[in-house]
């Protein structure tokens, strides 16, 4: 039994990878690598270096981006919940940003900055900051009341509440919201190199797809959603390990 | 907030930042924030064109048919695999990788696959939705009160009954918070698909008006988008408080 | 009820049961008869398998082996004969009251204006006439918990299966529950077993206390409060043997709390 769900995942890998396999080899259309053409394009990339120049092109923007967005995100996520004015005045632009397709600011942005590196970490910004503020938000209005009195009872001053109550009760949300502001940064990233230039990946997508060499394509879009999957399976490990036994689940989306 | 003990209600504050944007506007600071009051008499003119009809026609049309095959497809599997350990196992790895991973990646292989067209952008909306709907109506049903499900094998409920009367009922305040983030979430793949596939629907409209520098056009179609995108969420949060009142007491 | 199966004296039987739960064993070689209409409580600490007992009996859980009949009749799963009322009430939260208390008709198959009427009057003897329209989240919890008795009276079975059906309400409520009980089993003529973890609410309630000893569970004792059946529900619990009893019981399991 304890090999049993090692053994489920290894069947559900084989069926996917198998018939991605097949299917290539009919082939579904001629823009369809098999399985193992696109794993080779992968493995050429890899050797060559040019996946290595990608993402260190890639990656820029990204976290230049979510480290502006999570210290600016926190910050204003912990003023929301803190003051009721901030709340009133501030939380309707996220809460619409959180629900509007930001993508569509993508031209506007390039007509005001260009097509640099300022542009793509504004739309890296732009996708991750509403959820990190929000769940910021959330977590410090929804510290048990009950804790909060009982700093107070204790004769706690009100920054001795915030900084040794509140922040700690809040810290597992605002970390989940921070990964999930991560997973939607991956998606400004990636359009931003789809949309305004092509640079790092998105260029090795763009150039492979113009010359017809979908293997190196569909190499570089597996690699990136693979990098994207593992590092916020990464950030949900730490997230386990550091907030044992406080899981909260009203993370919002 | 209150105000001369008069309680604000909650969205107000835009009124104040629409003030803010209409003043900015008018002292002509930059190009590309226009007046709003100018935005949305250029919104009135354009609202009855040919172009922004199909365009909101387009739109409209490729984001029914992505959401409703991503609920038609998704509550059924997710019940499945809530039923079914094996099916779970199998799949859950894979719902949990598309859940996270940057979709709009795939957008360039839906284009050589499906061509530069509707196709490839309602495929866009319905990955964009599947998953949330997929993994909240598998919560939904793992996380059925045992002691309902006793109660109804209890009376000798068929398995019909309990599915209809029990399971789908009581898994349904999940089911439709999945709904409401893949509807939301299907928002903005039928946009960035149009963004990168930009010969259609709004897509096309936004290269046009930001080549030709038309930057009224250009904020009064954003803040249509916004405005529909925001309707349609508060209009599904509101359909799930309703049931709300069963989901927190289980 | 006909006259042959009123003709055995034990309306449940329980024999030899034995259940594990994988290495853990949860009742061992456990036998009980519960007598006709009469109420029969099961008492016991925490683990002790007086949950696993009821559900055995009732069909939801099965002994890996061992003998159990309802009216002579070996049970193999949840039948009509039983109606089991549940610790955490189980309405269904989407369902006003009528259709709560009616449920189980409804999926006996009887037709709608039929099961309302009847759990109409379900309705009424439980005493939440005028609450028919009320949702379960709208009612406190000893309401809800009327609600769930009246389902399974409403189905007429002839034995009532209880499982801890007051611990999740409050006490006031929970001693006029105790003295409704009382007045059911007299005017009912169905078997009642009751689980509890409550000496009082055992001695106070039962024609029959079974004692069960954790680890693996067994019968320890049985004892028969009868001296003070016949008084009225408000002296029973100054009445000098109520008294005795409850304190006997608790010398015997005093042991068995860490």
């Amino acid at each position: 039994m304890r090999y049993r769900s090692v053994l489920l995942k290894f069947l559900s890998a084989l069926i996917v990878f198998g018939s991605w396999e097949i299917a290539g080899r009919i082939p579904v259309s001629f823009a369809f690598p098999t399985f193992i053409e696109s794993m080779a394009a992968f493995w050429t990339l890899l050797v060559d270096g040019r996946m290595f120049v990608a993402y260190v092109e890639t990656l820029k923007p990204l976290v230049v981006g979510v480290l502006i967005s999570a210290s600016l995100g926190i910050g204003i996520g912990l003023a929301i919940g803190l003051s009721r004015k901030f709340d009133w005045l501030v939380s309707p632009i996220f809460v619409v940003m959180q629900t509007a397709p930001l993508a569509a600011l993508i031209p506007l942005l390039v007509m005001v900055y260009g097509i640099g590196l300022t542009s793509k970490v504004f739309v890296v910004c732009i996708m991750a900051m509403p959820v990190i503020v929000l769940n910021t938000s959330g977590a410090v209005r929804n510290t048990p009341a009950s804790i909060i009195e009982m700093g107070q009872s204790f004769l706690g001053t009100r920054l001795d509440v915030i900084l040794k109550i509140i922040l700690p009760a809040a810290s597992p949300i605002i970390f989940a919201g921070l990964r999930l502001g991560v997973s939607a940064g991956f998606i400004g990233a990636i359009l931003s190199e789809l949309k305004i230039t092509p640079t790092g990946v998105g260029d090795i997508i763009t150039y492979s797809r113009s010359i017809a060499d979908y293997p190196s394509m569909y190499a570089a879009i597996f690699s990136i959603i693979l990098l994207a999957v593992i590092f916020l399976n990464v950030l949900e490990r730490i997230e386990e390990y550091l907030f044992k036994g406080s899981r909260q689940t009203y993370v919002s989306e | 907030m209150k105000l001369f003990g008069y309680q604000l209600p909650a969205m107000s504050s835009l009124i104040l930042w629409g003030l803010l944007w209409e003043i900015v506007g008018q002292l002509e600071l930059t190009f590309f924030l226009p007046p709003l009051s100018a935005i949305f008499s250029t919104l009135m003119e354009i609202s009855t064109t040919s172009v922004f009809l199909k365009a909101l026609a387009d739109t409209g049309y490729a984001f029914f048919i992505g959401t409703s095959s991503a609920i038609a497809i998704g509550i059924p599997v997710g019940i499945l695999m809530g039923k079914s350990r094996f099916l779970d196992e199998l799949l859950l790895p894979w719902v949990n990788m598309f859940l996270s991973a940057p979709l709009t990646a795939l957008v360039p292989v839906l284009m050589v696959l499906f061509g530069f067209g509707m196709k490839a952008i309602i495929i866009t909306t319905a990955l964009f939705a599947i998953w949330i709907i997929v993994l909240n109506s598998r919560a939904g049903v793992m996380q059925i009160n045992r002691s309902l499900v006793e109660m109804a094998h209890s009376f000798g409920a068929s398995p019909k009954d309990a599915f209809f009367k029990i399971y789908f009922w009581a898994a349904l305040p999940e089911i439709l918070g999945g709904v409401r983030i893949g509807f939301i979430r299907a928002v903005k793949g039928v946009i960035i698909g149009q963004l990168l596939i930009s010969i259609v629907g709004f897509g096309a409209l936004f290269e046009l008006y930001s080549s030709n520098f038309l930057m009224k056009h250009f904020w009064a179609v954003l803040i249509v988008l916004f405005a529909i995108a925001f309707t349609i969420a508060e209009f599904l949060a509101h359909l799930e408080r309703k049931v709300e009142y069963y989901a927190s007491r289980r | 009820m006909n006259d042959k199966t009123s003709d055995i004296e034990n309306a449940v039987s329980v024999h030899n049961v034995y259940k594990n739960y994988g290495d853990v064993e949860a009742l061992r070689d456990l036998s009980l008869d519960f007598p006709r209409g009469q109420l029969t409580s099961l008492l016991g600490p925490s683990g002790c398998g007086k949950t696993t007992l009821l559900k055995i009996i009732a069909g939801l859980l099965r002994a890996n082996s061992g003998e159990i009949t309802v009216n002579g009749q070996p049970v193999a799963g949840p039948g009509p004969d039983r109606a089991f009322v549940f610790q955490d009430f189980a309405l269904l939260p989407w369902a006003n009251v009528i259709r709560n208390v009616a449920f189980g008709l409804e999926l006996r198959g009887v037709d709608r204006s039929e099961r309302e009427a009847i759990a109409e009057k379900y309705i009424g003897d439980v005493g939440l006439k005028g609450f028919e329209k009320s949702y379960p989240h709208e009612l406190s919890g000893g309401m809800r918990q009327r609600v769930g008795l009246a389902r399974a009276l409403s189905v007429d079975s002839q034995v009532l299966l209880m499982d801890e059906p007051f611990s999740a309400v409050d006490e006031q409520t929970r001693r006029k529950f105790q003295e409704d009980l009382l007045k059911l089993v007299k005017n009912e003529s169905k078997t009642f077993i009751f689980v509890t973890h409550s000496i009082e609410e055992a001695v106070y309630v039962s024609d029959q206390v079974a004692i069960l000893l954790p680890r693996p569970s067994r019968v320890s004792e049985i004892i028969r409060p009868e001296g003070f059946r016949h008084k009225d529900a408000n002296s029973i619990r100054r009445d000098p043997e109520y008294l005795d009893i409850v304190d006997r019981i608790w010398a015997s399991l005093r042991t068995y709390v860490e």
